[in-house]
């Protein structure tokens, strides 16, 4: 008995409760539905095993979706605790653990799947290749991101929530302020699936360097790509430094070191110092891609040419370099001199003018275009204005001496939601709607669409912008509550309501899929938005291999020189080799999982095993003999005439 | 497989090229890794609480003998992916036997010198300096130690497969990996030491 207390909640409550119940019952039915439906082979086979970048990408995208409702089921309850002065519908405690998990999930476990997903499904389409460099490595990426994610995802029914921020400060992420396992949980299930991210970065860009088609240069390349490719960058120089501060945090835990305590010549500071060096640059791996699929999408609604291909390419470069040198403005307040603080100021305000340069782009891209507005032109649209704002706001906190004013208020919370929100959500729900039909072969209905977009762009407007006031009248972040006499009570009723509004918002997302799923019709051929770049000159839904034969690619809009006589299939069908399925990455992921589960409470003993496990597992991958496999041209030709037929 | 015959053997197929610049890659991230543990090393090395400073604690007996055998372990190494390129087999798998007896070498003297430090008062919890003094020397120790692993296999392997595109890929590739491992080991012996101990 006394071992199973560990895995108590240390805080319960009978939400809490409600949830383990929830979690169990889900997983009964599961299980039972995969059994009834004899799915169990299927899922294995087409899924588990999978290593196909399409099939990874969708499982990245059904991921982020999740994470979308359980980072978001924490937001409404954050809002709805602050809608009213003095409520005491969640304890200080509580407060604390949901903004936590709130920011960890939101940032690690939807925004990065979200982008993962629209990597893995679009850079190989978009340089004609057959799959990414390293395929087996991208299936074991994806499941140490689901390793981790799960393992921070279940602390708050096994053992507590971490409740430090999703910054983690120390010295209250250490033992004395942050007694149970929860921070546990944050630094381990980050360290492993920052690890799967890692090896992404590392397998994206030797895709993009080596594996493009005949004939596309770098500078020939959809600017979706190339944004990856710089994200892809900032990932494999940033990751490393979360690596080394969150095995520090762990060993401070765990093993009593004193890196970051305040005794013994620990140092809390360097804490912050090494999370902000990952953090900033963090964000633009976020943004970066986001900005690549509205460049995408605003080019082929605009009817037009991405205006400033150069200058696009070389803002991204230039914010990729400023995005290492801007860490200290998360900290202006925390003791640096005058010096430091302006110079730092000076590089981030420098950050503004890059993306000022994009921005004057897409504009220059709508120009004259003959604008369609869909669903994911729409997204486009609301980003650029509600972005501005978010940048400008930037500028703002990035004064060093006002920021005194500004710093851990709501104006802060509002900025990054901001900048978040309609930069990287709006993108990816843009990117969402424009390549589902890529994706499963038909579209997602554009009139609930239409609703989704204006409700979560109204709610976002009501949620964050009474911040920016409530802000600046002094009401600081992550306090639970506040009195009636403070006067902000009206301004967080509006940002309560906006909340539920957004929620609405993304309840219609499933809603539509749901709709779309039975209503949609299905003959909709290659092209349905009529768009210019290579990955809609496959057929829908796309083929494994991709592309019956490799294109010969001759700028970045490959599908507008088709229209102007450009032959982009040259040749005949030669047979494909493919790579095989694997158990092997999920079972490694599995084996993190009891890994990592075993690291959070100390348990030493299934602690090595797992690690012996692990190293099993990369035995058995590197003495095994796997040449992959061919497609014949035989079944080229069969799976050819069949797609070109529906 | 396509195999090309005018490149040497671990370029010779278009996984191999991959695998190759993936590697340098990843090489990339781990100057990263070793860039943050120094950054952090020079950090707290004036930050020893009641704990000793570098100076009274460091050897330089022991740290010289294991630079000369990593040192050496590099060159062996070296001589290992020449001898692959000439299709030689049992000097391959000489070199490389020889670069991972070095290696096990190296980490004798390095676990020697953890239990000394240990010993007189310098562990892992006594002070900020000494938690990343040993964190650093740590995660390049336990580089070697995977490498020493990894190493073995490409040896079974050579020795049951003979030098194919896919083992003379592999031992090019662990032989990036054991130099880098030099190289952090030079920065180490540098600035930890040399300077520890100025
Ligand atoms: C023109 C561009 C931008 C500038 C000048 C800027 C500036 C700043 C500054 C100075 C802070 C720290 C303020 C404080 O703590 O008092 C900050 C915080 C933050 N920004 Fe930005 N920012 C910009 C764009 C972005 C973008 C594009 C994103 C995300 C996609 C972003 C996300 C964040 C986040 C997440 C935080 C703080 C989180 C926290 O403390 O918990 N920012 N920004
Ligand atoms: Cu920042």
């Amino acid at each position: 008995m006394e071992f199973f207390e560990r895995f108590a909640v240390p805080h319960p409550s009978p939400a809490i409760y409600a949830s383990m119940v929830a979690i169990g019952l889900t997983v009964i039915a599961i299980i039972a539905g995969l059994t009834y439906f004899k799915k169990w082979g299927y899922l294995w086979r087409e899924w588990l095993t999978t290593v196909d970048h399409k099939r990874i990408a969708i499982m990245y995208l059904i991921s982020a979706l999740l994470m979308l409702f359980r980072g978001g089921a924490d937001a409404i309850l954050m809002r709805a605790q602050l809608a009213v002065p003095d409520n005491k519908m969640l304890d200080a405690q509580h407060y604390n653990e949901i903004f936590t998990t709130h920011g960890v999930v939101m940032i690690m476990f939807m925004a990065m799947p979200f982008v993962f997903a629209f990597m893995n499904y679009l850079i190989p389409l978009q340089i004609g290749a057959r799959d990414v460099a390293f395929p087996r490595l991208n299936a074991i990426s994806f499941w140490l991101f689901f390793a981790g994610a799960m393992l921070f995802n279940i602390s708050f029914v096994v053992g507590g929530s971490p409740d430090a921020g999703w910054t983690s400060y120390f010295p209250l992420a250490g033992n004395d302020f942050s007694t149970s396992v929860g921070t546990n949980y944050y630094m381990i299930a980050l360290q492993i699936s920052g690890l799967g991210t890692l090896m992404t970065g590392i397998n994206m860009i030797t895709t993009i360097f080596k594996m493009r088609a005949p004939g596309m240069t770098l500078m020939k390349m959809p600017m979706f790509t190339w944004s990856s490719l710089i994200a892809n960058v900032i990932i494999v120089f940033a990751f490393p430094v979360l690596t080394v501060a969150l095995a520090m945090g762990t060993m401070d835990r765990l093993f009593g070191t004193n890196f970051f305590t305040t005794s013994n010549g620990g140092m809390d500071m360097l804490w912050a110092n090494l999370f902000w060096v990952w953090g900033h640059p963090e964000v633009y791996i976020l943004i970066l891609p986001a900005f690549g699929l509205y460049s995408e999408i605003i080019a082929t609604f605009s009817g037009r040419n991405l205006y400033g291909y150069k200058s696009m390419v070389a803002s991204m470069v230039l914010i990729s370099l400023l995005s290492f040198l801007v860490w200290t403005h998360h900290f202006f307040t925390m003791g640096q001199g005058a010096l430091t603080n302006s110079i730092f100021s000076i590089t981030t305000m420098a950050i503004a003018v890059p993306t000022g340069v994009k921005i004057f782009n897409w504009l220059f891209t709508l120009w004259k275009g003959k604008i369609r507005f869909t669903v994911p032109m729409l997204y486009s649209l609301g980003f650029i204005p509600l972005f501005t704002v978010g940048g400008v706001t930037g500028v703002m906190l990035a004064m060093s001496a006002a920021d005194y004013q500004y710093h851990n208020t709501m104006f802060l919370v509002a900025h990054f939601h901001n900048t978040i929100i309609p930069g990287v959500v709006f993108a990816m729900l843009a990117g969402f709607t424009y390549y589902w039909p890529k994706m499963f072969g038909f579209m997602l209905n554009e009139k609930i669409g239409k609703w989704t977009f204006w409700m979560l762009t109204v709610g976002f407007v009501l949620a964050f912008f009474p911040m920016y006031i409530s802000g600046l009248d002094g009401q600081a972040r992550r306090m639970y509550t506040y009195s009636e006499a403070a006067g902000f009570s009206m301004l967080n009723m509006l940002s309560f309501v906006g909340a539920a509004v957004m929620a609405f918002g993304f309840v219609l997302i499933v809603y539509n899929i749901y709709y779309s799923v039975r209503y949609s019709p299905r003959n909709i051929g290659a092209n349905p938005w009529n768009a210019r770049s290579l990955e809609w000159a496959t057929h829908t839904p796309v083929p494994e291999y991709n592309f019956a034969i490799t294109p010969n690619v001759a700028s970045s809009e490959a599908l507008r020189d088709v229209k102007n006589g450009h032959d982009l299939f040259p040749g005949k069908y030669e047979k494909i080799h493919m790579p095989n399925n694997s158990g092997l990455p999920f079972i490694m992921g599995v084996i993190f999982f009891v890994w990592g589960f075993s690291f959070v409470f100390a348990m030493w003993i299934p602690l090595i095993i797992a690690t012996i496990g692990i190293f099993a597992c990369m035995g058995y991958r590197s003495a095994e003999k796997d040449h992959g496999r061919y497609i014949s041209v035989k079944e080229i030709e069969d799976t050819e005439t069949k797609l070109r037929g529906a | 497989m396509k195999i090309d015959n005018s490149l040497p053997l671990e370029y010779s197929t278009d996984q191999n090229q991959l695998n190759i610049l993936g590697f340098w890659i990843f090489l990339g991230a781990e100057i990263m890794l070793f860039g943050t543990l120094f950054a952090s090393y020079f950090t707290l090395v004036d930050r020893t609480g009641a704990g000793p400073a570098g100076a009274e604690i460091f050897e330089i007996t022991p740290v010289l003998i294991e630079t000369l055998l990593l040192l050496t372990s590099s060159f062996t190494i070296g001589l290992a992916v020449h001898a692959m390129r000439l299709a030689n087999k049992k000097a391959t798998m000489a070199f490389i036997g020889i670069t991972l007896l070095l290696g096990l070498a190296f980490l004798g003297v390095e676990i020697y010198e953890f239990v000394h430090y240990v010993h007189i008062g310098a562990g892992l919890q006594t002070s900020a300096f000494t938690a990343i003094l040993l964190t650093t020397l740590g995660t390049h120790g336990a580089h070697v130690t995977f490498g020493l692993f990894w190493g073995t296999f490409i040896l079974l392997q050579i020795k049951k497969r003979g030098l194919t595109p896919e083992t003379g890929n592999k031992s090019f590739i662990f032989s990036l990996y054991w130099h880098f491992l030099d190289v952090v080991w030079i920065f180490i012996f540098s600035f930890v030491y040399l300077k520890g101990m100025m």
